[in-house]
């Protein structure tokens, strides 16, 4: 057994203090990705080399892209006077050697710490001249010990829009859309939903042709995708917002709207049917324009292929956990395809998520669910041993569970970083719901073959 | 003309050296120059700069001194509960990503490393200090798991705050009866995970080595292993290898590992070292105290194997054991052989960039020379100047603040478990030019001209392929999609890409097979479309039909 020392949940001590097996990381990898969807953009780790590494190191291993980012290079000496030094000199070199249009400094658990002061710093650097002349700096706080990965995301998405969009008297015919933490592809395909319901809209943050950027025998430091700077600029003068995912957007759309008096509309990431049925209807409002026929045919088909799937999805117990953007509404969906999720957790804390799975699993009585600092893979596995489930939905370190329980496993979420694809095909709107629920499908009817006496081996299913 | 003249001519080091260099602001150009070096295997005089501080905003390959700690040497062993204290993040990221293989003998035998343990500080454990709660996970996980022992691992905010892990892991110690200790990792320790090296060998040296002098090593000839890690099953291979020459693996450090076992590792009669760099410190300590010799080895390349496994045999002088290890070379370097007849004519004269690691990129030279390819441009991540210049400049090695940092243990000699037998068998075997505490480093086996980079970057690597256009390019995760743009492949020596395993003869093979598939798939052709070279097709608005 590969986990051969966790018990049933029941067997074992309520824990306090130990977090075995995190359902979440630290902030500073959500605000290297959300940079990352900035066209042009070099994120910059404020602390020691090991947090750039580490951060670089998970990014590659999940999109089998180019991650690049910069360090501040702590040693002793700047943790024990300050990491201003560092900074000032990084930003240098930066400019000069590897030339970004903008550096996205986000700090660590060691510069909050001591206490180095971002604004004041960056406000330094563009005093003394640091900054090159048309070349930008942006900053967000995102110390390790608050929050999640998903928290370092929404940081850093407040930061741009904190920096960038201008309100003139202009007002555009255009909508915002701030997106959770979701693949390149799915990042795409919202794009292609905006383009389908001929809705012209600035997506914040953007790493489709980032992170799955083609192959041409060249490497650019700055690929063509991401969130262009006058794209930002603009989103000022937008008629709405649409937020999708409250954990990673809803602070940056409450800035914008307080900044430029741009309201918004919080949704939820579109995965599942009901959640893409309100995101459509948000950006319809929003953008006051009707939903299109195409958008209903795609609706329709989604719902056709639910229905001709739907007998082997009843009653089956599912185990989820990620962040909550992500699962929250595939929660939702699962229940819809009438499925019981039976153990559901998520390292990131924030009183919303339970919030919402009281609201989804309230009435099941045997769901269990959690978020925060213990709400780990520990604590759901514990359940699983109790209350054996059909299939386990979330990032790659589930693949441990799955071996020693024999569950079918279906990798989402982040990171995935022992299967390669992943990041080409959506799971948002109604075809990348598609394109999710047939892969629950496969695994359900992978193990029905697999397990099927020889008699009852189907041909038709 | 051979290929390694050809090479020559096309490229001016010195000239490409100064071009790299161009791109720098002056401080930077004249701090990179030192680390950036065209070898000259004769002249002794050459000096690299080496373990000194990365330039902050200088894309960089290295990490920090805790993973150099975590990750790197407590990491692979599996009878330990790992407690990460610190923000959620540094236990995340160690958590099972270095691909270091272990097999507990049994069912019921501890194995941890499928676990990731972390305090997951907040920002009230920042304010208040977090050693309560330091305490309150150590009692929890010993009331969950009750462990062999727990480890407890320092990240940046511990130190900062002041909270005392080693007081709390000899409070913890003494009210529950196992043995815990602590390491004081924090990630800006040192200049790389060199520093954690280090710290990692001192504890385990000061707290675990040697703890127990009753269990009883019933074997003719013992060893341990140090500075191997099992990365995709190398040292299982090598396990073997001992197994059949009747010698008896007391510990490795780390690979495949207990802590148990390195409780009684002062029982050998032999400290075999592979990476010098991040364990010698430990083969050292136990010479002086417990008078156990120690010299390196290298098993990474079937030729090297096999001189590291006879040297191994002639160290115990056994007939025996000498006539079963050169059966054992005999028939596995007749495998090899074969193999390298029929890899070879397709990689003959084609060239390999690496910069990994601490000793990978000296020992996969070998690999690469095996089946006649050369490399061009090495260096290291977080070696010391010995690693490239070789032990002898050791005295030589400026102290800076940062190195002066790391505490050097002073080890006093043990009389009573002291092994004066070993120690004259080891004067009488240097009689005959037999080496002990040996590391020549890279550089002397590199040729003239080929550049030695250390701590490379970004821009210099990029630089490299550009101008260079190396076959392939040897290097860890985050320079794999980098260089694989350009359409050059590059191959993971810390991950192995998830291949292995490449040490000994078994290994030999399976790396030549490896290089052969990366030189010659067709992947690396499909780049260009194949309209990519045709005149421009001039559209027209109607349509014709025949």
């Amino acid at each position: 057994m590969l986990l051969r020392h966790t018990q049933k949940a029941s067997e074992t001590i309520e824990r306090k203090a130990l977090t075995v097996n995190p359902a979440k990381t630290c902030q500073p990898v959500g605000a290297m990705y959300a940079a990352l969807g900035v066209h042009g953009c070099l994120p910059h780790s404020h602390g020691s080399q090991g947090c750039c590494s580490y951060h670089r190191s998970a990014l590659t291993r999940h999109y089998k892209e180019p991650v690049m980012a910069s360090t501040s290079s702590f040693t002793e000496g700047s943790s024990v006077f300050g990491g201003q030094a560092n900074l000032l000199q990084a930003l240098t070199n930066i400019y000069a050697i590897y030339e970004p249009e903008i550096v996205a400094v986000h700090s660590t658990c060691l510069s909050e710490t001591i206490g180095d002061d971002l604004g004041q710093i960056c406000s330094k650097a563009v005093a003394d001249g640091k900054v090159p002349e048309g070349k930008h700096i942006v900053y967000a706080p995102t110390p390790s010990y608050v929050g999640s990965h998903v928290t370092g995301y929404a940081n850093m998405l407040k930061a741009f829009v904190e920096k960038f969009p201008i309100k003139t008297d202009e007002k555009k015919r255009q909508i915002n859309l701030l997106s959770g933490w979701v693949e390149p592809s799915d990042m795409r395909e919202l794009k292609r939903i905006m383009a389908m319901m001929d809705v012209k809209s600035v997506l914040l943050p953007d790493t489709s042709d980032v992170l799955d950027a083609p192959m041409t025998g060249e490497f650019q430091m700055y690929p063509n995708g991401g969130t262009t700077i006058p794209e930002m600029v603009s989103m000022g003068d937008s008629m709405a917002t649409v937020a999708a995912g409250w954990f990673a957007t809803r602070d940056a759309a409450i800035a914008l709207e307080n900044q430029c008096k741009v309201k918004f509309t919080q949704t939820d990431i579109p995965v599942g049917l009901k959640a893409t049925d309100r995101f459509i209807q948000a950006v319809a409002k929003e953008a006051r324009v009707s939903v299109p026929e195409s958008i209903n045919v795609e609706r329709g088909r989604l719902v056709d292929a639910l229905t001709d799937m739907q007998q082997y999805f009843y009653g089956k117990k599912v185990a989820i956990y990620g962040d909550p953007d992500n699962i929250i509404p595939l929660t939702e969906f699962l229940i819809d395809l009438g499925m019981i999720p039976t153990a559901v957790v998520s390292g990131t804390p924030g009183k919303e998520f339970m919030k919402r799975m009281d609201a989804l699993l309230g009435d099941i009585p045997e769901a269990r669910y959690l978020n925060g600092a213990q709400a780990d893979m520990f604590l759901m596995h514990g359940w699983i041993k109790e209350n054996p489930v059909d299939l386990i939905i979330g990032n790659t370190y589930g693949k441990y569970i799955a071996r020693d329980e024999n569950i079918p496993f279906l990798r989402y979420g982040f990171p995935i970083l022992d299967r390669i694809g992943h990041s080409y095909f959506p799971t948002v709107g109604y075809m990348g719901t598609l394109n999710l629920v047939t892969k629950i499908l496969d695994k359900l009817m992978d193990k029905i073959d697999e397990t099927a006496l020889e008699e009852k081996f189907e041909l038709v299913m | 003309m051979s290929d390694k003249e050809k090479l020559s001519t096309i490229i001016d080091p010195d000239e490409l050296k100064k071009e790299i260099m161009a791109k720098y602001p002056g401080k930077v150009q004249k701090k990179r120059s030192k680390g950036f070096v065209v070898n000259d295997p004769k002249d002794e005089s050459l000096e690299i700069q080496a373990n000194v501080r990365t330039i902050p905003g200088i894309i960089t390959q290295r990490g920090c001194t805790y993973a150099g700690c975590k990750g790197v040497i407590l990491g692979p062993t599996r009878d330990v509960v790992n407690i990460v204290h610190g923000p959620i993040g540094c236990s995340f990221y160690a958590w099972l990503t270095r691909r270091n293989q272990t097999r507990p003998l049994t069912e019921e035998d501890e194995n941890f490393m499928t676990y990731a343990f972390s305090t997951d500080m907040q920002d009230s454990n920042i304010v208040f200090g977090g050693e309560a709660k330091l305490k309150k996970a150590i009692k929890e996980a010993y009331e969950m798991f009750k462990p062999h022992s727990i480890a407890i691992f320092s990240t940046c905010p511990v130190g900062l705050i002041g909270d005392d892990v080693h007081a709390v892991a000899r409070e913890m110690k003494a009210e529950l009866g196992i043995n815990i200790f602590g390491f004081s990792c924090e990630g800006y320790r040192g200049v790389s995970q060199s520093a954690g090296h280090h710290i990692a060998n001192n504890k385990i040296f000061s707290n675990v080595v040697g703890i127990n002098d009753e269990k009883v090593v019933d074997s003719k000839f013992r060893m341990n292993m140090m500075g191997e890690y099992n990365i995709g099953g190398d040292a299982f291979l090598l396990e073997d290898y001992f197994k059949e020459m009747g010698i008896e693996l007391v510990a490795s450090f780390s690979g495949n590992s207990t802590i148990e076992s390195y409780e009684y590792a002062h029982k050998v009669d032999l400290n075999v070292v592979m990476c010098h760099r991040s364990i010698n410190y430990i083969a050292e300590m136990m010479e002086k105290k417990y008078g156990i010799p120690w010299f390196k080895v290298n098993f990474i390349g079937a030729h090297a194997s096999a001189k590291s496994l006879i040297k191994i045999a002639e160290y115990y002088g056994d007939d025996e054991m000498i006539k079963k290890t050169k059966e054992l070379v005999d028939r596995e370097m007749k495998r090899v052989e074969e193999v390298i007849a029929e890899v070879r004519p397709k990689l003959e004269g084609k060239t390999a960039m690496m910069f990994v690691g601490g000793s990978r990129a000296h020992h996969y030279q070998e690999l690469f020379a095996e089946v006649g390819m050369e490399t061009v441009a090495a260096g290291y991540e977080f070696a010391h100047r010995d690693d490239y210049e070789g032990r002898r400049v050791i005295p030589n090695i400026k102290i800076d603040a940062d190195t002066r940092n790391i505490e050097d243990l002073t080890v006093e000699k043990l009389d009573e478990q002291f092994r004066p037998d070993l120690q004259e068998r080891k004067a009488k075997l240097e009689k005959s030019e037999f080496a002990f505490e040996n590391y020549d480093g890279m550089m002397p086996e590199m040729r003239k001209g080929a550049l030695v980079i250390d701590d490379i970057s970004h821009h210099e690597s990029e630089e490299l392929i550009a101008k260079v256009k190396p076959d392939i390019f040897c290097a860890g995760i985050k320079e794999k999609y980098v260089i694989q743009k350009h359409g050059i492949p590059l191959k993971q020596l810390h991950s192995y890409d998830y291949g292995g395993p490449y040490a000994g003869f078994q290994g030999a093979i399976n790396f030549y097979r490896e290089i052969e598939r990366m030189l010659t798939t067709n992947v690396w052709k499909m780049v260009d479309a194949p309209w990519k070279e045709e005149p421009e097709i001039v559209g027209s608005v109607v349509t014709e039909y025949c």
